[in-house]
């Protein structure tokens, strides 16, 4: 019995949701919301890789290229966070354009990648060497395919929002994510931390930035038609 | 979103919910043949023989788990090794049933073959009640396995090019004894050591033991281990080959063996080494 309540809460909750992307038209509107990823206290140091097993890889580096799960600029800013709309936005419009995944010098480039729930991912080997490429999905379906040199790029989407950890079980050290968001409206910081959601129209949302080892934080913010706020997100770190 | 739409969206998924969830074939199922396992039968086997291991949960933390390696099933991730499907989708109920009856060779998972066909069609229904993906995901459609190609010396030499190619080495050595570049570093989807297999001690494969079974592992790919699908680039000619060079690995009178064997003692000084230094891995 209890089990068919819940089942009967779920598919209302399903009902309503479809409800509200039919209800509201995707609006597009000129407010902003920008600013800086940083964090305080003391990162781990990242590891310079070893890559002497895969010789062609490992050419490819003058300097050992170094892990990316802390990524931090000058300034205490933090790169490859993901900062998009987590409440409030007036339903996703359709993906256009396909998101491109690249395995170069045994590197997954770049090391997070956004993208919209169903949008066209193409994955792509540019190495002279095998990689299986192993997203670890678990809301998702789990997937696990090997693309030897010269194959054709892997081409495929995801239907669930998630955030999955990709690795090559070939290459150990490779390591990065799929991020995979219910919203258009997403931004990555570069090494300056730096972020901008444009296209806003007014009102009020929720902000989530989400760093792969220090998790989510979120704030909520209130725009006005084609207003721009300012605001930062700051992460405490730990040197493990 | 008004409270009125709220409101009105719930009365409609309430309903919907009542005409179409409401009837008796609610309770999950699994047809293998013309077998109809059920879910309910399958619970009161399911904690008799399997909750020791899988759990109460179906998430493979059953009292006996810590002790084994590798690792139960975790049936609440809905992934699983052995599919006739393409990597990323559910297996069929007749993948599932062949699994509990076949058992896992090398692993804690025995062959069930003491219950009866009906009681492992029942098990296998109520697995599936673990995931909601059985809801949502249909199963895969089975890939296909064409007509074996003849056992020839050119399909193992060309198979050695693939193995070469196709960077199996890597994991599983040059010689098939699991022990190559990237073995000693390889876990499993949840984070668990994993070994890959070692053709030189000839046992069965997890998922099989036929030349057809050898296809399907490396076609499919064992969902939840390291080991990847090569069915985007291998054609099934060449997959053929590729079967035949492996049967040369394992120490067994095949005919495979057989025809290596003869080629090896005349031609063995020829044949380029497999492994990072090698151009090609072939003659």
């Amino acid at each position: 019995m209890q089990r068919k309540i819940f089942m009967l809460l779920a598919v209302a909750a399903l009902v309503s949701s479809n409800g509200v992307i039919s209800f509201a038209m995707p609006a597009a509107g000129s407010g902003a919301i920008t600013g800086k990823v940083t964090y305080t206290g003391t990162p781990p140091k990242m590891k310079p890789i070893d890559m002497s097993k895969e010789p062609s890889c490992a050419k490819q580096h003058a300097t050992p290229v170094s892990t990316e799960n802390v990524a931090t600029g000058p300034g205490n800013t933090l790169e490859f966070v993901v900062v998009y709309i987590s409440a409030g936005d007036t339903g996703p419009s359709e993906p256009t354009a396909a998101v491109r995944y690249d395995q170069k010098g045994c590197q997954y480039l770049p090391h997070v990648l956004p993208m919209q729930v169903g949008q066209q991912l193409q994955i792509f080997n540019d190495d002279q060497t095998s990689h299986n490429i192993h997203p670890l999905a678990k809301v998702n379906q789990e997937w696990n395919k090997s693309q030897p040199a010269g194959s054709p790029p892997i081409d495929t989407k995801y239907d669930k929002p998630e955030f999955i950890p990709v690795k090559c079980n070939i290459h150990p050290w490779m390591h990065g994510y799929f991020v995979v968001l219910n919203t258009t409206h997403y931004s990555i910081t570069g090494p300056d931390g730096a972020f901008s959601l444009k296209g806003l129209p007014a009102g009020k949302y929720t902000v989530t930035a989400w760093q792969e080892q220090y998790g989510t934080q979120t704030q909520d913010v209130t725009i006005g038609a084609g207003e721009t706020k300012a605001i930062d997100f700051t992460f405490k770190a730990l040197p493990y | 979103m008004t409270l009125k739409n709220m409101l009105v969206a719930f009365a409609l998924g309430s309903m919907a919910l009542l005409s179409a969830g409401a009837g008796p074939g609610f309770a999950q199922e699994s047809h293998i043949g013309n077998l109809t396992g059920h879910a309910e039968s399958g619970k009161q086997l399911y904690r008799r023989y399997c909750v020791g291991c899988h759990g109460p949960d179906g998430d493979s933390n059953g009292e006996n788990a810590q002790w084994i390696d590798p690792k139960p099933r975790d049936f609440t991730l809905a992934t699983f090794k052995c599919r006739s499907t393409p990597t990323g989708t559910l297996p069929t109920d007749q993948d599932l049933y062949n699994a509990v009856e076949r058992g896992f060779v090398t692993t804690n998972m025995p062959s069930w073959r003491p219950l009866t066909p009906q009681q492992r069609a029942d098990l296998v229904a109520f697995i599936k009640t673990f995931s909601p993906r059985w809801k949502t995901d249909k199963a895969g459609t089975p890939i296909t396995i064409p007509a074996e190609t003849p056992i020839t010396l050119d399909s193992i030499q060309h198979g050695r090019v693939l193995f070469q190619k196709m960077e199996c080495w890597k994991c599983h050595g040059a010689a098939g004894h699991g022990d190559g570049p990237s073995a000693a570093t390889l876990t499993d989807s949840k984070d668990n050591p994993i070994r890959p297999y070692n053709f030189a001690v000839g046992s069965r494969f997890k998922c099989g033991e036929t030349n057809q079974d050898l296809y399907r592992i490396f076609m499919t790919g064992l969902d939840g281990t390291p080991m990847p699908s090569f069915a985007d680039v291998i054609q099934p000619n060449d997959a053929w080959d590729l079967v035949h060079f492996l049967r040369t690995l394992q120490p067994m009178d095949t005919k495979e063996a057989e025809i290596w064997k003869a080629y090896v003692a005349a031609h063995g000084a020829d044949l380029k080494p497999i492994g990072p230094d090698s151009a090609g891995g072939g003659k």
